[in-house]
């Protein structure tokens, strides 16, 4: 077997890195995760023309080795830990030619750091087209490396590049661009002889980088900073000189070998869009509309894949119970496992339709417009314009949602918006919203055309917006600032999407869903079967005991005798047992001990709560069957009273409950992995909880 | 003269900055001394404000803006 080659793309954010990786890989890619760290790894394999395989390692988008994101501290990491074996080969650069002033930076950066480098020169089109004209010989010469023009939207010069990949040297040959020792010569000389580096820029990269990189010792780290103190080295000042002295080296280079058109040629068709779409009134209007727009698709669109996701697995289901013989382990087949799957995989459709818009609307470059818009709204209540997107995504999933906060670069402005976000209905909440309104408000239009249960719904999803930026507004004063907040952003030209991409997000986000969320559920689903299928003592062949006499038996259709004997068993099995304990702590709320079981299942998943309530109010069947639980609930009397248990005073205040509780186990498993830090997860259930609490209480007692 | 006291469509060029830290993370993306910058647009609620800097869009906000000095 011929020796492989480990190439890793690196590139600025929106040059078309993932779409050359796409075009190198195809499908043939995985995501992991780089080890230690939550930051996803795009690998994927590409036939070179010589017969050998090269593995593509996808690095997070930078515009400098100095990373100001979660994803962005990576990059580093992977070119310069040797530990790990990890290091490539190769590193492919992909500059915009377009844009090479600035694409240059992190060029320059990486090629100091002396792995072998190709310069991939995408969108030559573009710059073409603009009448950039570009010398790429004596830019290759100049820079010592192979420079291959290409342009990965329309495909051309990628077999070329494959070619440059596989003719690489495999020693650096790239000139060099600054003089790196003089910088700060004390620090680096003893860095390299103490730390065994011989690279110069490694060295630096060390003394800046060291309370980051998770591949130091903490001794190694704790010397560094040592280091730091004896030769007085400042960070900044030394990042500002470097950086000063490379725009020195790009602007001798590009002087050198590309002419720019001398005339300011007319105003771009980007800035023509940007008038419109960032417009004072307009800006927000078109805004709201794709919002609305949104919202629409994810419910109307989704309806019917959905209904097709639960009749094949009430399919299955039906399936199961007839091939299995009837005992515990079929119920946990069909009542425990397939049901939890079914719960997860009902959500896929929603939350495919709303990331491909996401990732259409990325694509564009209209979310960054969006970004900037809103900053100084969400800047008050204590946010950041790059919040829009997660709270936005909230409304299908938070799971996905708070894992693409890390594109947030401030620390307080992503752990605000990662403990709001759950606050945002997301569509889990929706069965139990539409359960219980239907229960309480009637189907009838107000002001002719506003439909009472419409506008109850609308008003549930309103005040969920506004509870989280309430929440994100007190928290802007307890939480303190580690660093400085700052919001310096490109603004991409517009583009049109690419559809693969957005395909591949979709598939993407739907697959981080499943497996997320997914295993949660099923073990909690499990869990709960177990709770609900087995009770303490003696208690359950007692109640099988009982209904086997005759006066049961005689005067009793078998069909209805079963779900006596169902609804007596789960009000004697664990869960049963729980829901009757807590019944004093929820009772204030209006709520009884069946809520109680309802409640303590919903903590795995709110959309849960149906399944539940059928199961209570022994509906035979499936969760599916909502008008069934519904006049079920709705006949179902209070034992004390003989009032019905579902007023609107308990309906609303159960629903003021789920929209407020952290009801949902994947969403705290996500902050937990986000945030490294189990206080995260635990302050949020709590204030959660609290919330929920008095909400439900305030509710209740006002509609009584 | 600071960035943030320009109006729409007018141009200046980068002299210093008064903040470090900002400093560092602007000449980054490429708005260094001795560029040509010209604010391109203001988003509607007044803040940020846009800038046409090193052949591409940057936003940024006005404070961070009124840190940068024009010659």
């Amino acid at each position: 077997m011929k020796n492989n080659i480990r190439v890793a793309l690196v590139g600025n954010p929106n040059t078309g890195k993932s779409t050359l990786f796409n075009i190198l890989t195809g499908l043939n890619q995985k995501i992991g995760n780089f080890p230690g760290v939550t930051v996803d790894k795009k690998t994927g394999f590409c036939t070179l023309p010589d017969g050998r395989t090269a593995e593509i390692i996808d690095l997070p988008g930078t515009y400098s080795i100095y990373p100001k994101s979660k994803d962005e501290s990576i990059v580093f990491s992977v070119l310069a830990d040797k530990s790990k074996g990890m290091v490539p080969d190769l590193v492919v650069v992909i500059l915009d030619a377009s844009n090479l002033k600035r694409n240059l930076l992190l060029y320059t950066q990486i090629a100091d750091l002396k792995i072998p480098v190709v310069v991939a020169l995408n969108m030559i089109d573009v710059s073409e087209k603009a009448g950039i004209k570009i010398n790429i010989d004596l830019f290759a010469k100049k820079l010592g490396v192979p420079v291959v023009p290409i342009s990965a939207r329309k495909n051309t010069g990628i077999d070329k590049l494959k070619s440059a990949i596989a003719f690489a040297n495999s020693v650096p040959l790239q000139q060099d661009t600054i003089d790196i020792e003089s910088i700060a010569p004390g620090i680096i000389a003893q860095i390299k002889g103490e730390m065994q580096v011989e690279n110069p820029y490694v060295a630096l990269q060390l003394a800046h980088q060291h309370e980051t990189l998770s591949y130091l010792s903490a001794t190694e780290s704790d010397r560094i900073e040592q280091l730091e103190q004896e030769h007085a080295f400042h960070s900044q000042k030394a990042q500002a000189t470097e950086t000063v002295a490379r725009y020195n080296f790009i602007n001798d280079l590009l002087y050198d070998t590309v002419t720019k058109p001398e005339t300011a040629h007319d105003e771009t068709v980007s800035n023509k869009i940007d008038k419109i779409l960032t417009h004072k009134v307009f800006g927000f209007v078109i805004f709201f509309a794709i919002l609305l727009f949104i919202f629409q698709a994810i419910f109307s669109w989704s309806a019917y894949p959905m209904s097709l996701i639960e009749d094949l697995f009430i399919w299955l289901q039906a399936g199961a119970a007839k091939v299995l013989p009837a005992g515990p382990l079929s119920s946990l087949i069909i009542d425990g496992v397939l049901a939890g799957l079914s719960g997860v995989l009902v959500f896929i459709p929603q939350i495919a339709i709303l990331f491909a818009l996401i990732s259409i609307l990325e694509d564009t470059g209209y979310m960054s417009r969006v970004t900037f818009m809103m900053d100084k709204v969400m800047r008050k209540v204590g946010l950041n314009g790059k919040s829009v997107v997660p709270l936005i995504g909230g409304f299908a999933c938070a799971v996905p949602s708070i894992m693409s906060t890390r594109t947030i670069e401030n620390w307080k402005d992503r752990m605000i918006t990662i403990m709001v976000t759950p606050l945002v209905a997301c569509s889990a909440r929706l069965p139990v919203y539409t359960l219980l309104i239907a229960l309480v408000v009637p189907n009838r239009n107000v002001w002719w055309i506003f439909n009472l249960q419409g506008l109850a719904l609308t008003a549930m999803y309103v005040l969920s917006i506004f509870s989280a930026v309430i929440v994100a507004f007190v928290m802007k004063f307890i939480l303190k600032a580690r660093e400085r907040g700052y919001f310096i952003m490109e603004l991409p030209v517009y583009r049109m999407p690419r559809w693969k991409n957005v395909i591949f997000t979709m598939y993407d986000r739907s697959k981080t869903f499943v497996l997320q969320a997914g295993k949660v559920i099923i073990a909690v689903s499990v869990i709960l079967w177990v709770l609900k299928s087995y009770g303490p003592g003696d208690r359950f062949a007692q109640i099988d005991k009982q209904y086997a006499q005759p006066q049961y038996t005689k005067t009793m259709t078998p069909d209805s005798l079963t779900k006596v004997i169902a609804s007596e068993k789960l009000e004697n099995s664990y869960a049963g047992v729980f829901g009757h304990v807590i019944e004093p702590v929820i009772k204030p709320l209006g709520f009884d001990w069946k809520i109680g079981i309802a409640l303590i299942s919903s903590f795995a998943a709110r959309e849960v709560f149906v399944g539940t309530m059928a199961t209570i109010y022994s509906v035979e069947g499936d969760a599916d069957k909502l008008q069934s639980v519904q006049e079920k609930m709705h006949e179902a009397k209070n034992p004390e009273t003989g009032e019905p248990v579902f007023t609107l005073a308990v309906a609303f205040s159960l629903m003021m409950f789920y929209a407020f509780a952290m009801q949902c186990a994947s969403t705290v498993a996500v902050v937990y992995r986000e945030t490294k830090d189990w206080r995260w997860p635990a302050a949020q259930f709590a204030y959660m909880t609290m919330l929920a609490y008095t909400a439900s209480f305030i509710v209740y007692h006002w509609l009584k | 003269m600071r960035l943030s006291q320009l109006e729409v469509g007018e141009t200046g060029i980068v002299k210093e900055f008064t903040d470090l830290e900002m400093s560092v993370k602007l000449m980054e993306m490429g708005c260094l001394p001795g560029e040509e910058v010209r604010i391109s647009r203001i988003a509607p609620l007044g803040d940020p404000i846009a800038i046409s800097v090193s052949g591409y869009q940057l936003s940024l906000r006005r404070f961070e803006a009124s840190t940068i000095i024009l010659q």
